[in-house]
């Protein structure tokens, strides 16, 4: 039986966490709202980026850009790995991790050399552990992301692909699907593939659908327009995986909370057993002597 | 007088979103004016000054390059960022441009070169613009 004072230190230790897994539920939460505005706002940057592209990658052969063009012979591969710096997020950056070292393991089997850029320490150090090369590490950026962040990290791995250096570009990232859903997300950046013209979008669509100028030409166009939709790509992954960050740590905490609320009850129930256990064999002892003396 | 719908947009918000009697882009080959009814285009855009003029106030609207689409009388811009006249921070393009200056009178390898020039162009025109 633990004493009267051992459970007593431990429920007010309980609360003591109780408090901070609350406090952090609501920073979350507030963070989460932050991040869920800045997707909000990128998505018609997106969506008007994604309809100029389809629009001008229906004019060009497929092979146009490099960008395009799948290479014949496939040695290396170059993983961007997106997680979050922090833990204390439930699962959602080993989901993250796992699917990207199985990724990393297959693209092995079939012969290639699998280097990672990895954006948040969390992957950063995953990958660190199971001994890939690392190209680019960008650390404790996902509180500060920008555009200048995707584009920076975009480049390196643009201009690996143009010469020739990677032949296939992966972004894994968590994808923000609801408050309760993060699942990791893969997607194959490089060769890229350009967005299809929306099918739902053209029946409805309204107007005379007269022929474009281009300025300059649709090839130079394209090799504008290409490398800059890889950076929307990447940004769309750092959002995302911002959005779900916080998301997944609101559920950790919420669950962490209401834990703690489990434990205070029932350690405060082995408190009051104690006590009355106490009080009992102190009456006994105190009848047990009355009956001595009367005795 | 008939408008067209102008959208600036840049990945963290949208600039602009209003009906304009023109406007006037900074195209890589040249300047070039949209009236409402423009034929469709999609031209390339460097940095510079969009102008476009609503209920006949002229507006100034720095763009960091991108892209103008025309379709259907709704002029797009993508753009990486853009900021309206009275936006833009002076000091903060001052200092930039005072930074890129130095690092330009240093002498550094190519890449640094390159993107100290684009930075320098940049806060000239952000400068510029602010002027109006």
């Amino acid at each position: 039986m633990p004493s009267l004072k051992d459970v007593k230190m431990k429920i007010v230790g309980v609360g003591k966490t109780k408090q901070i897994t609350k406090a952090m539920n609501m920073v979350a939460s507030a963070k989460l709202r932050g991040a869920q505005s800045r997707i909000e706002s990128f998505r018609p940057y997106a969506a008007k980026y994604h309809d100029v592209l389809a629009e001008l990658s229906s004019k060009v052969e497929g092979n146009a850009h490099p960008l395009l063009a799948e290479h014949e012979t496939k040695q290396n591969c170059a993983i961007i790995l997106i997680t979050s710096d922090r833990g204390l997020c439930g699962s959602f950056n080993g989901n993250i991790i796992s699917q990207a070292l199985k990724l990393a393991k297959e693209k092995t089997t079939e012969g290639m050399t699998v280097k990672f850029s990895c954006v948040g320490r969390k992957g950063r150090d995953a990958v660190k552990q199971a001994g890939y090369e690392i190209v680019t590490a960008f650390a404790d950026r996902m509180g500060s992301i920008d555009f200048s962040l995707a584009s920076s990290v975009a480049q390196e791995l643009i201009h690996g692909y143009e010469t020739l250096s990677f032949d296939e570009v992966w972004l894994i990232y968590g994808e923000f699907v609801s408050m309760a859903q993060q699942p990791p997300k893969t997607l194959c950046l490089l060769p890229l593939k350009t967005p299809e013209a929306d099918e739902n979008a053209s029946p409805t669509e309204t107007g005379p659908h007269c022929e474009y100028v281009y300025e300059p030409r649709e090839e130079q166009l394209l090799a504008e327009l290409l490398p800059r939709y890889v950076n929307v790509q990447v940004y769309r992954g750092l959002l995302d995986t911002s959005a779900s960050e916080h998301a997944a740590r609101m559920a950790a905490m919420d669950n962490a909370t209401r834990n703690c609320n489990d434990l205070i009850n029932s350690l405060t129930l082995l408190y009051n057993k104690t006590r009355q256990a106490s009080i009992t064999s102190e009456l006994i002892d105190i009848v047990g002597g009355a009956e001595a003396l009367n005795g | 007088m008939s408008t067209l719908q102008l959208e600036v947009v840049t990945p963290d918000k949208t600039v602009v979103s209003s009906q304009v009697e023109m406007a006037i882009c900074p195209g890589v080959a040249g300047e070039f004016g949209v009236l409402p009814n423009h034929v469709s285009i999609l031209s390339a855009l460097k940095v510079g000054d969009l102008r476009y003029r609503a209920d006949g106030k002229d507006e100034h609207v720095f763009i960091s390059g991108g892209f103008a689409d025309m379709n259907n009388n709704v002029l797009s811009i993508l753009a990486e960022s853009a900021e309206k006249a009275n936006d833009i921070d002076e000091a903060r393009a001052q200092a930039a441009k005072d930074r890129a200056e130095k690092r330009l009178a240093e002498k550094n390898d190519q890449i640094d070169a390159t993107r100290a020039n684009a930075a320098l162009q940049r806060a000239l025109v952000r400068l510029q613009v602010a002027k109006f």
